[in-house]
């Protein structure tokens, strides 16, 4: 049946009638809750939001110059935006820049997740879709990366791609269907440009949106991990006890400080954009793609840096596996372990890291073997550190690599059963 | 202040992580290199005091016209730079400037030795020669004549150049600079027809191989190498190739430290050209963005307040 329509008192009456905006504000923003007792790092989401809508509209005007041809592409990245277009060279560094800070915050984001437990006890569908946001990102990254044609867009393909080839059966023929030629050529950029501006961003809008929903339900955690009646806390609210409610709207109150924490990320941003963007805009890519000239170093983005270094970490046979083979078992297992931490997580405790004792410690060797990995990642593989004689370079990629498997599969089941045990098995 | 201590803590591991992938990644990748000093230090000093009216004859004399133009003495080039390329695999440059552009010591161990002092002799052998032969003087103290010469090509080189006629004359005879309009041919001229176009491109087009000919690979357009190298890669790069990539055959060309700085500020003006503009703009975003922050800030704390 209809809604009955009557003549409108203003504008807002007006849609209000015909979509129920009044409504839908309430349930999205005004009495959207949020727990009070939380810190910065709860603003993670807003600045993630922030940084993809700057790369949407940098990307956008992007795509208005950029030419997916080998033969174009270098140049109309190189000379048409970077340097004929009127501010092109803004939004070219701004997209790049924000392309490789967006995966600092998405990584802050998963480790103040860990850290407060925010994965468990009914969040686990949230934790999941931020890790499909990851793996999105990632693949939204690798296939932008490729366009501007550089030597390490070339590279990177080539020694990515080529990793296909190692599943059993259908490698090589998934090889060429993935590259769309028997080399790494023009139908392989003209497919990637497609995922990177088509399908890439609208399979990630619609996991920004299911993630957002995914809160729904469990709510946001807080800094004690403390569970309370979310009903209860917002009647409070509402009855205009702010101070004594546990929660507070998502808009105007959580917004306010995000907007102000959103200030001080985009002023760091725009640093790096002007002034320091090397990180993000590696040198060597300034030069054309040229499959005649190997570069002397390959390695990926930072941000891929601690699974790449899984993929090579292994460097000698174990129980007759080959080092390479192993190497891509360990990159497939460490792209997609995250995905069930909240199952390597056996303990029902959520609170934060430093009130969990043994889980603290692994925390920070988690993350810190991480960052090994990362730095490993790029230093070349071999003869770098020489002991007496020997080379052990390879070693310290070794550690890592397996101190990041047992750390995940052996510490953390351990430690988090010890704790389960402990907390009397309900909590 | 518990808010600040998180801070703290972000901060010091997104440092490490930068520091780790980037400045001490990067250490370990390259060996370290002395910088440039411009000093030639394997070579010898020549010390005479040259006589430039007997290097103008010399010129003459030893033959070096018959390859080489010089415009400001009214010597034509012997044969355009296309031809010429066919012949030797790279057009000899006209010696008008070359006074200035080369350091002293430098062009007299040339004139002797060419291949040798290039540090690019390993690609040439007797079946494939240098282009440019050795001088073997012309009866007396070869050291003394070369002074002569030298002393010649100083006196009749121009006392400043341009940053991108230096460019040109130093560089332009094998590199490219395509985002200037620059081909190995010098600048591209205006065309009428496509036909003239095309036939430019074909003349280009054919120098680019014989110069692929004579060095063994085509040497690189130079539009944004100061976005792929930096300045002090790139110093040092031009003051001896050799020590950064060993067996390149970009010679070692002798330029003084100001005809460097020169080639160097024309590369950062073609391929950075936004970049005043970019050093301008930004510190005006992020001034617009802490005015922002602050009233941001203001508005949160009334908004706490209440809540608090």
């Amino acid at each position: 049946m209809m809604a009955e329509i009557r003549k409108a008192k203003g504008i807002m009456d007006w849609l209000d009638q015909r979509l129920a905006t009044e409504t839908l504000t309430k349930v999205l923003m005004t009495e959207y809750w949020i727990p009070k007792n939380i810190n910065f790092l709860w603003a993670m989401g807003v600045i993630l939001t922030t940084m993809f809508g700057i790369l949407f509209i940098s990307g956008l005007f992007l795509l208005m110059y950029y030419k997916p041809d080998t033969k174009l592409a270098f140049d109309s990245v190189n000379y048409t935006i970077m340097q004929e277009v009127y501010y092109g060279w803004l939004w070219r560094h701004m997209h790049a820049v924000a392309a490789s800070v967006v995966f600092l915050v998405i990584y802050i984001h998963m480790f103040v997740a860990i850290y407060y437990g925010s994965y468990k006890k009914g969040r686990e569908m949230i934790w999941i879709s931020g890790m499909l946001l990851f793996v999105l990102f990632s693949a939204a990254g690798f296939s932008g990366y490729m366009l501007p044609w550089g030597q390490m867009s070339y590279w990177a393909a080539q020694v990515i791609t080529n990793l296909f080839g190692a599943i059993p059966f259908i490698g090589p023929d998934l090889v060429v269907w993935i590259r769309g030629n028997f080399f790494v050529s023009d139908p392989t950029l003209t497919r990637f440009f497609m995922l990177h501006v088509l399908l890439f961003p609208i399979i990630i809008i619609a996991a920004i949106v299911f993630h957002f929903y995914s809160l729904r339900i469990p709510h946001v955690n807080n800094q004690e991990g403390e569970h309370f009646d979310f009903d209860e806390e917002a009647e409070k609210y509402k009855a205009g006890k702010k101070k004594e409610s546990k929660v507070i709207p998502f808009w105007p109150v959580f917004l306010s400080k995000d907007l102000f924490v959103v200030g001080v990320f985009l002023i760091f941003y725009f640093y790096l954009v002007g002034f320091n963007y090397e990180f993000a805009m590696d040198p060597i890519n300034f030069e054309p793609a040229n499959y005649m000239k190997t570069p002397t170093h390959i390695y990926p983005e930072w941000y891929f840096l601690w699974s790449y270094e899984v993929l090579r970490g292994f460097f000698f046979p174990i129980a007759g596996l080959k080092p390479f083979t192993l190497g891509l078992l360990g990159f497939a297992i460490a792209n997609i372990v995250f995905f069930i931490l909240p199952w390597l997580d056996r303990s029902p405790v959520v609170a934060p890291a430093h009130k969990r004792g043994a889980f603290n410690i692994w925390f920070w060797l988690m993350l810190i073997d991480m960052i090994g990995l990362a730095v490993y990642g790029k230093v070349p593989p071999n003869g770098v550190y020489v002991l007496g004689g020997t080379d052990i370079t390879p070693w310290f990629g070794f550690t890592f690599t397996v101190g990041f498997f047992i750390l995940l599969f052996i510490a953390l089941p351990m430690i988090t059963i010890r704790e389960r045990k402990r907390a009397g098995g309900a909590k | 202040m518990r808010e600040l201590k998180i801070l703290g803590v972000l901060v010091v591991f997104t440092l490490l992580v930068y520091y780790g992938v980037e400045p001490y990644a990067h250490s370990k990748m390259h060996h370290h290199v002395e910088p440039a000093n411009f000093q030639f230090n394997d070579l010898k000093a020549i010390d005479y005091k040259g006589d430039p009216a007997k290097g103008k004859q010399l010129i003459v004399n030893a033959g070096c016209t018959g390859c080489h133009g010089i415009k400001v003495a009214k010597i034509p080039a012997p044969m355009p730079a296309d031809a010429a390329a066919a012949s030797f695999g790279v057009a000899p440059p006209d010696l008008s400037n070359v006074g200035y552009l080369y350091d002293a010591k430098f062009l007299k161990h040339f004139i002797l030795n060419p291949a040798h002092t290039f540090l690019n002799a390993k690609k040439f052998n007797a079946k494939k020669p240098f282009p440019m032969p050795g001088f073997y003087g012309v009866g007396g103290d070869k050291n003394k004549e070369v002074s002569d010469i030298v002393a010649y090509l100083k006196s009749i080189a121009p006392k400043e150049m341009e940053a991108k006629e230096t460019f040109i004359a130093a560089c332009g005879r094998c590199h490219g600079v395509k985002y200037d309009k620059v081909t190995q041919l010098g600048e591209m001229p205006k065309f009428k027809s496509d036909t003239e176009k095309l036939a430019y491109e074909l003349k280009v087009s054919k120098y680019k191989e014989h110069l692929l000919k004579y060095l063994a690979a085509t040497p690189p357009d130079l539009s944004i190498i100061v976005r792929a190298k930096s300045k002090e890669h790139l110093e040092t790069f031009i003051d001896n190739p050799q020590k950064l990539l060993k067996g390149t055959s970009m010679p070692r060309v002798g330029l003084t430290k100001e005809s460097t700085e020169k080639v160097i500020s024309y590369l950062e003006s073609v391929g950075d050209s936004k970049k005043v503009e970019r050093e301008s703009l930004i510190p005006k975003i992020i001034g617009f963005l802490i005015i922002f922050t602050l009233f941001a800030y203001l508005w949160k704390s009334k908004l706490w307040r209440e809540v608090h």
